[in-house]
């Protein structure tokens, strides 16, 4: 395998997961943003379809701040559909009979990939807070370093909402000559004070918890559970829209004919948002939780390019050979359409290759996530284009 | 090839292989056939989302945007022609729209129909209301052509503006190109005029 460094396969084994692990920063341990170094350290992912003969089908998809790398499949913990199997799968636009789709869980994350309740090598002890500050850029790196151990010189397409938006910028902006196209959905260039105030309110619900014990549960044997259902309860809030919030819950009591007059969940949004609570301290590790908050609200690639966005994207002074595909969603007022105009703005100013639409819609930030079918026809369309330039398919006659 | 006639002849002012923009392309008719039969690094902007929506489906690189507001992020000759088909007098500022066309595209081709053309001139004289033809099927107080001109007021306006026509054709009601731009002729019997401009 053509890796920059030497990577080792991990024992399937290993982890009772699904899935495909591997250890990398083995020899050299990888730099973060932070300064500090971590390695070696693991990544897990999951591949579907099949890598073509010179490496030019890979698509990578990048996850958002809770998701994971099981993307069209059943979920190994939570027994859900596969997150993104509306978009991605045999004969979807995402087509895993052409493509070969790759899917990692992020550095930091909490689903097989080194994060804070993994051990340290060193301590011998679970990290918690020792664990390194990650930034978007660290999670690429780490991409990049189980891209480059897949053989793939190139990806076809990196595509992903939200967060996973966030990444896709950033490999384009990082790595431009590994990325031949990129599809950042329902994302910013930066987190917004907005944004990284409700994070904060997240956190703190988790801080604030007396389980969680500085960071150190897992040591102490205590779950810090309550904080980080608050925290996702808040969260979640962000994702819907007024409109679909209204909708699915109105008024409407829970199981009552009247109010109690108490702080029972007497409204079915209370109680739904409980359940959303209840349900993600299931699935997801509250020190995971800060962090990759942080590394969103640490994202802000004008900033890393001199304070201007559109310098982000002229490399070495020559516009980016990358082609873009944008997309937002017209009630999502957590990465509003105008962070995705402001990238749009920005590419145009380097007279980059974009696409760019906005969806209307009443589901809010989750929108990306759901049955959109207009959506799913532009990101088709936008792969077919650009598989006709990548000579991945036969040269369409004029009609 | 199935494109309008003023389509058409604005494909047959664009060099192979060139670097284009689409301003308000619709649902991608030129833009598909400039990519696909001269093979040119096509780009469009489109204000509708249903536009926007066909043409990214159809692997077009298209953004929705408004050219009033969005011409102006890109840099000078990002483009070897910019183009603009039958919507400068749907513009609130067109001059100032022409001036960019010409400062991003290295040329710029426009179309603009011809309020000076016999029919409308006609219909105006005889029946004493506003025109409304084939082309121009609106009623005044539903129109989005605030910014009529005729093809020789158009002829002025470059002049004022230092922009050199490099080649015109004028269209007659059947699409057949008669006379040229500059003559009273063509102005009343050209129902559209397609212009290949340069910024002097």
């Amino acid at each position: 395998m053509p890796a920059s460094q030497p990577s080792v396969v991990v024992p399937a084994d290993a982890d009772p997961l699904p899935g495909q692990r591997v250890r990398l920063g083995v020899t050299t341990p990888m730099r973060l943003d932070s300064g500090a170094e971590l390695g070696p350290f693991e990544i897990a992912y999951q591949t579907y379809g099949t890598l073509n003969a010179d490496r030019s089908n890979a698509i990578l998809i990048c996850h958002a701040l809770t998701g994971d790398h099981f993307v069209i499949e059943k979920h190994p913990v939570t027994g859900k559909p596969g997150w993104w199997e509306m978009l991605v799968g045999p004969g979807r636009p995402v087509d895993t009979d052409r493509y070969f789709v790759i899917c990692s869980n992020v550095l930091g994350g909490c689903l097989g990939s080194s994060g804070p309740k993994d051990i340290n090598p060193a301590t011998g002890q679970p990290y918690g807070l020792s664990f390194p500050v990650i930034t978007i850029g660290d999670m690429v790196r780490a991409q990049k370093l189980l891209v480059e151990h897949l053989g793939i010189d190139q990806l076809f397409c990196v595509i992903g909402g939200s967060m996973g938006g966030m990444q896709v910028l950033q490999w384009a902006v990082a790595y431009p000559e590994s990325v031949f196209a990129a599809c950042p959905i329902a994302t910013a260039a930066r987190h917004s004070a907005q944004n990284i105030a409700f994070h904060e309110v997240g956190r703190q619900a988790i801080m604030a918890d007396p389980e969680w014990r500085g960071g150190n549960y897992l040591l102490e044997g205590t779950r810090p559970e309550s904080g980080l259902a608050v925290a996702r309860m808040a969260a979640h809030i962000t994702y819907l829209s007024e409109t679909a919030l209204h909708r699915k819950f109105g008024r409407n009591l829970q199981d009552r004919k009247a109010v109690t007059y108490g702080f029972d969940a007497d409204f079915q949004v209370e109680s739904y948002l409980r359940y959303q609570g209840a349900a993600f301290v299931e699935r997801f590790d509250a020190n995971s939780y800060l962090y990759i908050t942080r590394a969103m609200d640490y994202f802000d690639l004008a900033a890393d390019a001199g304070g201007t966005l559109a310098n982000a994207f002229r490399p070495g002074g020559k516009t980016t050979p990358v082609r873009f595909c944008l997309a937002s969603f017209s009630s999502d007022w957590l990465f509003p359409t105008s962070e995705s105009r402001a990238i749009v703005h920005a590419l145009n100013a380097v007279a980059a290759n974009v696409s760019f639409v906005e969806f209307e819609t009443d589901k809010g930030h989750d929108a990306f996530l759901l049955d959109e079918p207009e959506f799913h026809q532009v990101i088709h369309g936008f792969l077919e284009g650009c598989a006709e330039h990548r000579g991945l398919t036969v040269r369409r006659r004029a009609r | 090839m199935d494109i309008r006639d003023d389509l058409k002849l604005i494909a047959e002012m664009v060099e192979p292989g060139s670097r284009v923009l689409d301003v308000g392309c619709g649902d991608g008719a030129l833009l598909d056939y400039l990519t696909h039969a001269k093979n040119v690094d096509g780009r469009g902007i489109e204000l509708s989302m249903d536009g926007v929506r066909q043409c990214v489906a159809q692997g077009l690189s298209v953004i929705q945007g408004d050219a009033e507001t969005d011409l102006k992020d890109y840099p000078a000759d990002a483009f070897d022609y910019v183009i603009l088909g039958q919507t400068l007098q749907a513009m609130r500022n067109p001059r100032e729209v022409l001036e960019l066309m010409c400062r991003i595209g290295r040329r710029a081709i426009v179309s603009v129909p011809n309020f000076g053309y016999w029919r409308v001139r006609l219909q105006l004289l005889l029946t004493g209301r506003m025109p409304v033809t084939e082309k121009l099927g609106y009623q005044w107080w539903e129109t989005p052509n605030i910014h009529f001109c005729t093809l020789r007021d158009f002829v002025v306006l470059t002049g004022e503006m230092g922009i050199r026509i490099e080649q015109a054709r004028i269209l007659d009601r059947a699409g057949r190109v008669t006379g040229r731009a500059h003559s009273g002729f063509a102005n009343l019997l050209g129902e559209q005029g397609v212009f290949l401009l340069k910024r002097d």
